[in-house]
């Protein structure tokens, strides 16, 4: 039994004798090499992110304007609170997890198993609050319209603040509905249709002298995006191609698609991360219960997933840099 | 099996106070994300704005604090610290910064091309 069950976490995991590399368990250390691939991984990622941002420097949204919303505050322009939110819940559960092993190493079974339940209600909460964030990028707040280019136009008031398409364009009741596969043939679909069609958004403006036109073009002086004079904004919605409203992989309202498309790939794949830390911790939580590490006599594969979920928040830390920050 | 009666104590107060770091950065960097100050914001230097700087900097000390504390990497040898710390760091400047030269060079060579007025 002395040699094939560890008696601490240093212990003799490693098969052939007492020697650790590193001074290092088996599983522990297999572990931070996982951590470090997955961290170079996930580098890659923002990585691409950065060089797609450089390459579009000028023109690249505003994240300010993309993530205005909070839970019961509608309409309110309420940027960064709700991401704020959302780390605030990921670092309280890397602490409730870190004070699981604490009690891990005490071999207080009670504790630990607090602690993990705890870390597992975090980590739903942060989950739900991401599907959330999801929901309002996707559905959008504006709606703006996408020129023959692939460039995207946002209707400002006199006072440049953004506007809703609803608020200056009325619908007209046409009898266009989308088109589904029993309603036509059999392999053509398409997505959602717009809240309004083009020519609805055209006369909406025509009708509305004070509203304006903004570009995704930034202004290096202000940092803020370019609005056109009305006299000039006709030239540029004669190009308009689609009515936009809200984000997906093929068009986004707030500007380019490349940054939905890696806010998509990046959080979803930091999601999926967390999902997946989650089932490992409630596995763990339930091999707590049984009693499976007082049995063994360390909690050392409590301190393991605990690696990887404190990992799954120094992610997040980044990834809250790069798209919400900087 | 008599090896595990060794003491561990428990490290809660510096949890705790690890916590507190955390949460004071996080703070910050919010108020100044929301704020962002027009001298650090507008101005520039080493290539960006020094809010950006800071950003940067505030992030990496987070990322030490829960590096050094919440996973015990200041617990383990010396050897596995720098196997992965190293590692880590090195790889990731070193990608970060070609992909990012990279990236200022295609928006020299393409943003004289794009079309803004029409």
């Amino acid at each position: 039994m002395e040699a094939t069950i560890a008696s601490d976490s240093t212990g003799t995991s490693w098969s052939g004798g007492n020697n650790n590399p590193l001074g290092s368990s088996y599983g522990k250390m297999m572990m931070w090499f996982f951590i470090l691939s997955d961290a170079l991984t996930f580098s890659g990622f923002l990585g691409a992110y950065g060089l797609m941002r450089f390459k579009f420097i000028e023109s690249w949204p505003i994240a300010d304007e993309v993530f205005t919303h909070f839970p019961f505050l509608h309409g309110v322009h309420a940027p960064m609170y709700y991401v704020a939110l959302m780390t605030f819940v990921l670092i309280f559960s890397s602490v409730t997890m870190v004070l699981a092993v604490d009690a891990g190493h005490q071999m207080k079974k009670g504790k630990v198993t607090f602690y993990m339940f705890l870390t597992i209600i975090g980590g739903l909460i942060f989950l739900g609050s991401q599907a959330w964030e999801w929901k309002n990028f996707i559905g959008g707040s504006y709606g703006a319209v996408q020129l023959n280019d692939g460039k995207i136009v946002q209707f400002v008031d006199a006072s440049g603040h953004q506007i809703e398409l609803e608020k200056f364009v009325v619908s007209s009741h046409s009898e266009r509905t989308q088109h589904t596969k029993d309603k036509g043939v059999w392999f053509v679909s398409e997505s959602s249709l717009p809240p309004f069609s083009v020519e609805e958004v055209m006369a909406g403006f025509k009708a509305n002298p004070d509203v304006s036109i903004r570009l995704e073009k930034i202004d290096p002086a202000t940092k803020t995006k370019t609005i056109v004079p009305r006299a000039e904004a006709m030239s540029y919605l004669n190009e308009t191609k689609a009515v936009v409203k809200g984000a997906n992989l093929h068009v986004n309202e707030y500007g380019k698609t490349l940054f939905a498309d890696f806010f998509f790939f990046i959080t979803g794949f930091h999601g999926f991360h967390v999902f997946s830390g989650v089932i490992i911790n409630i596995i763990i939580f339930f091999n707590v219960i049984i009693g499976t590490y007082e049995r063994r006599g360390h909690y050392e594969m409590v301190e393991k997933v605990g690696l990887y979920w404190h990992f799954v928040d120094l992610v997040w830390v980044f990834v809250f840099t790069f798209f919400y920050l900087v | 099996m008599a090896a595990h009666a060794q003491e561990h104590k428990s490290h809660t107060g510096l949890i705790w106070k690890v916590f507190g770091i955390l949460s004071v950065i996080t703070i910050v960097e919010v108020i100044l994300g929301i704020m962002k100050p027009e001298a650090l914001h507008l101005t520039k230097i080493l290539g960006t704005s020094p809010l950006n700087i800071i950003f940067l900097v505030l992030t990496l000390v987070k990322a030490y604090y829960i590096t050094w504390f919440f996973m015990h990497m200041a617990d383990e040898s010396k050897s596995l610290r720098r196997a992965v710390v190293w590692t880590a760091v090195f790889l990731i400047i070193y990608l970060a910064t070609l992909l990012l030269i990279e990236g200022s060079y295609i928006n020299e060579v393409l943003s004289p091309l794009v079309k803004w007025s029409y």
